[in-house]
């Protein structure tokens, strides 16, 4: 007889094992099945190891600047391999330390495959071995991987996905990324302060489109000010892969097309859902575009599976996985006064450099609703804190409704503002509006004093400019 | 001790952003104390008196006499106030116009001269339009500068300053919108859901929170992944009444415990909001006119004997007579058959007629609709059974909501005449008191004749004295002679 659970979670990305933990917080009795590492792409391939090797290039490029702020040190070198040696071992630490959140929580790990088999259950396949397992409820959380596209295939070598280029085993002397999302930018940002020639090229008009048009002006301008090469407008035809180079086959804006030679190139064009090998035909759960269909509870439609993060709609973002998890574990429950995820309380941030990070409504989408807005903005030069730690360039911009004064939008570009995002997505929850924002104290100094200004300008009454 | 306050340009009505100072009532160094004007405000639709909330001395007039185009919430004078209250924090906007504060509520925005420092400060006000009311905050009673207390809250609202200020602009009433945040709390989503539904809306729907409407307060419905009803919302109601905000609390007047508190329910709450706002925002003057009922009276015998004993049998009141006749009257007027709006007089293509009904306590109006289609039986019928649902609470919100006229008939309690107010959307109503033998003079005799006298209430912005007078005539020819409803 098979073993029982209430609930069975596949993968254990971030939407997964927090929705597990959840689970045990709420007495339910959970299991959760991972076919390769604890965690996920978020913790082993993603968020997290990019982060520590942003780190290595932000202190990099730091000691360039060593001068500016009165120090000095001779022979500055970095290598590669232990920048990617410290990423790597920052995620094996994380790794773990789910490991024993699963043990803290009474939560069982299943090492293997899974696949949906009839209702109510599960086949685990390990090494060739099967193993079925029965559950209340299911949630599918088998995330997403990089999207490729014909002629755009990855080989590892010459033509990587995030994963590749999280793992170089030599610092490439031009690269190629194709999309300037976050994942792309954030790879671009990483190659080109450790002194790679990148170019990125962006389908769309301007790079990080989903963001408000003057983030992305403004990263124009910041990233071409480093040397990044932005070809937006811009389509990749076709990658050639040469003995150690690829040839891309670019068509501009203006219909021409031409030959860019890069030693290597990376794909950040979006991703596709895990929706494979689940043996979700058969249980009857409907996929539109490789993703899982889902109404706002993140129920599948088939009573009993649930599915969430990367699986299911965008956004693409681990704290959103999580959230989704959150939800779905107290709806098992049966805990009341839970909301469905609204996804314009969701912040998202970009680690390139400067930073980006953003919530809600940009000024352009405020506006496409008809509505009057009114806007604020203040810029980092106008900032103490900001001065004093060298990093005098960005701007905070917020968008307000003019008669609810409701928060629809934060925009931020510069130094730390990922920090800082959090601030309007308590205020949005909250349902803070402008009134209670001007109200509150900022410490001083601080860069989250420009959150307030910026606030303050939506009203036309900025202190410091 | 001296401060300076700004003195800002009120909003007169949710939707000011700018306006005219048309009028200093006061010159620098002037003293002035809660109440007194200030200055007069003008914008395109109306001038108003705007009052001091604060005592202080006038320090500096910012903007001068005639100015125009002057923003909301833009300083217009320097207050400066004395004393102790220096630390209290000063109004955020303008809330000085119609709230004509008595000191008793001033209070509770502004702890005054004599109130503890240590003392917490009352918490923040929801404001309805222009009905205060006290949300958190420990229940205390404050003493004012003139001794009067503040009345303890009743119900502790927990609202999201967004949901507020929605409610607050959009005229709900929050009081009964309930909330699906953490612990109950009243979100955006829950004011957004209230708003498409008519029970909560301040000036509109029906004069009755039925079950039925009640029930779709915010998360609830959404939770369950269902639309709320959806419902046009009339984005020309009345936003914000002047309801009995400006009036004291009555429980200032009498000692406690020689009265007995009886909580409003939501349809008390509903019939006060709604009245208040349609008597003092609908101009109405009133029409009276005699009836002479003899020959219905014996028409209605007539035909009431016709009744078959069983199945399809009826019994006619004169009401359902009076009914039939304001179908036909209205069906000859249309410009009587209308309904208010900024920018149109609708003009209606059927007569849908609203009764009133006592549910003892509370009543409700539901509607017969296209009642000049319909026979006398099919009238009858249809009072009863709507009567009936109404008594029992089982009335759907279509029923009750919409029609441009009303009638309220309270003749059975030998009520001679009265008038009524009307019910919005609709612009008149029509009062009828009994039907009593009375003397009258016709042709130079005293004679004895059974009359019942009529009062019609108007909205001047519908419907002029003229056109008000020209359709009871109409009414009151089809009443006299009934049979002339068939020509």
């Amino acid at each position: 007889m098979a073993e029982s659970f209430d609930v069975i979670i596949i993968g254990s990305g971030p939407g997964g094992y927090v929705c597990a933990i959840r689970c045990g917080q709420l007495g339910l009795k959970t299991a959760i099945v991972e076919r390769e590492n604890l965690g996920g792409i978020c913790l082993n391939w993603g968020c997290i190891p990019t982060k520590a090797l942003l780190r290595s290039s932000e202190i990099w490029h730091l000691m360039h600047r060593l001068n500016e702020f009165g120090l000095a040190a001779g022979d500055l070198k970095f290598d590669l391999g232990k920048i990617v040696e410290r990423s790597r071992k920052v995620a094996a630490q994380l790794s773990n330390g789910v490991k024993g959140l699963m043990k803290k929580n009474k939560v069982t790990v299943i090492d293997g495959e899974a696949r949906l088999k009839g209702k109510n259950a599960i086949t685990v396949t390990k090494d060739g071995k099967e193993t079925d397992y029965s559950a209340k409820n299911l949630v599918l959380a088998t995330g997403a991987r990089a999207r490729e596209f014909p002629g755009l295939e990855a080989d590892g070598n010459l033509v990587w996905t995030y994963r590749h280029a999280m793992l170089p085993k030599a610092l490439p002397r031009s690269l190629l990324v194709v999309g300037s999302g976050a994942i792309g930018i954030e790879f671009a940002s990483f190659y080109r302060t450790l002194g790679a020639e990148v170019t990125v090229v962006e389908v769309l008009d301007r790079i990080l489109p989903v963001e408000d048009e003057e983030i992305s002006a403004f990263a124009t301008k910041a990233f071409q000010k480093q040397g990044m090469i932005l070809k937006t407008t811009t389509t990749v035809e076709k990658l050639e892969k040469n003995a150690n180079s690829v040839t891309a086959v670019l068509k501009t804006k203006n219909g021409k097309t031409e030959n860019l030679t890069v030693e290597r190139a990376i794909l950040a064009v979006g991703i596709v859902g895990n929706v494979e090998n689940i043996g979700l035909e058969q249980a009857g759960i409907k996929v539109e575009k490789t993703h899982v269909v889902v109404n706002q509870w993140q129920e599948t439609g088939v009573p009993g599976i649930f599915a969430i993060g990367d699986l299911v709609g965008p956004p693409w973002l681990a704290h959103k996985a999580m959230h989704e998890g959150v939800i779905v574990a107290e709806r098992i429950a049966g805990v009341k006064g839970i909301h469905p995820l609204d996804t314009s309380k969701v912040p998202s941030c970009t680690y390139c450099w400067p930073q980006v990070a953003s919530i809600g409504l940009t000024e352009a989408k405020a506006k496409e609703g008809g509505r009057k807005i009114k806007v604020g903005k203040f810029p980092f030069i106008g900032n103490g804190k900001a001065i004093a730690l060298g990093e005098p360039e960005g701007f905070v911009k917020t968008v307000f409704d003019s008669e609810t004064g409701e928060l629809l939008g934060a925009h931020m570009i510069g130094a730390e503002v990922t920090e800082l995002i959090q601030g309007f997505a308590i205020a949005r929850t909250l349902e803070a509006t402008e009134a209670e924002l001007q109200d509150t104290i900022f410490p001083h100094p601080t860069l989250s004093e420009m959150m307030h200004e910026s606030v303050l300008a939506a009203d036309g009454r900025p202190l410091h400019i | 001790m001296t401060t300076a306050t700004n003195i800002l340009m009120p909003a007169l009505s949710p939707t000011m952003e700018e306006g005219k100072l048309a009028k200093w009532h006061v010159k620098e160094g002037d003293t002035v104390k809660p109440g007194d004007i200030l200055a007069e405000i003008e914008t395109d639709k109306a001038t108003m008196e705007f009052e001091a909330v604060d005592e202080g001395r006038i320090g500096k007039i910012l903007i001068p006499e005639g100015a125009e185009g002057v923003k909301v919430n833009a300083p217009i004078a320097v207050l400066e106030t004395e004393g102790e209250e220096t630390s209290a924090p000063k109004p955020k906007a303008a809330p000085a116009q119609k709230s004509a504060a008595t000191p008793a509520q001033e209070s509770a925005q502004q702890p005054r001269a004599g109130s503890e420092p240590q003392q917490k400060q009352p918490s923040s006000l929801v404001e309805e339009g222009g009905a205060q009311r006290r949300v958190g905050g420990e229940p205390q009673t404050p003493k004012t500068g003139n001794g009067a207390a503040v009345p303890r809250p009743e119900n502790r609202i927990f609202v999201s300053p967004l949901a507020k200020r929605i409610a607050q602009t959009s005229g709900i009433d929050l009081s009964g919108v309930k909330g699906s945040g953490p612990r109950g709390r009243i979100i955006k989503a829950d004011v957004e859901a209230a708003l498409k539904t008519p029970s909560h809306l301040v000036g509109r729907g029906a004069v009755s929170d039925s079950g039925a409407v009640a029930a779709p307060s915010g998360g609830a419905q959404r939770r369950e992944g269902g639309e709320p009803p959806a419902r046009p919302v009339n984005a020309e109601a009345p936003a914000a009444p002047s309801g009995s905000a400006a009036l004291p609390d009555a429980r200032l007047f009498y000692k406690e415990g020689e009265y007995e508190a009886v909580p409003n329910d939501s349809m008390r709450k509903a019939i006060a909001r709604r009245l208040t706002v349609a008597k003092s925002s609908i101009p109405h003057y009133y029409l009276m006119i005699d009836c002479d009922i003899g020959a219905l009276m014996q028409i209605r015998a007539r035909l009431n004997d016709r009744s078959p004993k069983n199945e399809g049998a009826y019994k006619l009141s004169v009401n359902d007579f009076v009914l039939k006749a304001a179908a036909q009257a209205l069906l000859k007027h249309p410009n009587v058959n209308a309904s208010w709006t900024e920018s149109a007089i609708l003009r209606h293509k059927h007569a849908d007629i609203g009764v009133a009904v006592d549910l003892n306590p509370g009543l409700i109006t539901p509607i017969v609709f296209k009642a000049e289609t319909k026979g006398l039986i099919e009238i009858s019928n249809e009072v009863k059974s709507l009567a009936e649902r109404a008594k029992g609470k089982k009335l759907k919100p279509q029923e009750y909501e919409g029609g441009a006229f009303s009638i309220s008939n309270l003749g059975m309690f030998g009520i001679k005449e009265f008038t009524a107010i009307i019910n919005p959307p609709q612009s008149a109503i029509l009062a009828v008191g009994a039907g009593e033998e009375r003397a009258v003079i016709r042709d130079r005799t005293i004679i004895i004749a059974t009359i019942m006298t009529v009062t019609m209430s108007c909205d001047h912005r519908v419907i002029d004295g003229a056109t008000g007078a020209r359709f009871l005539q109409t009414f009151k020819a089809f009443v006299e002679e009934p049979a002339s409803m068939l020509l």
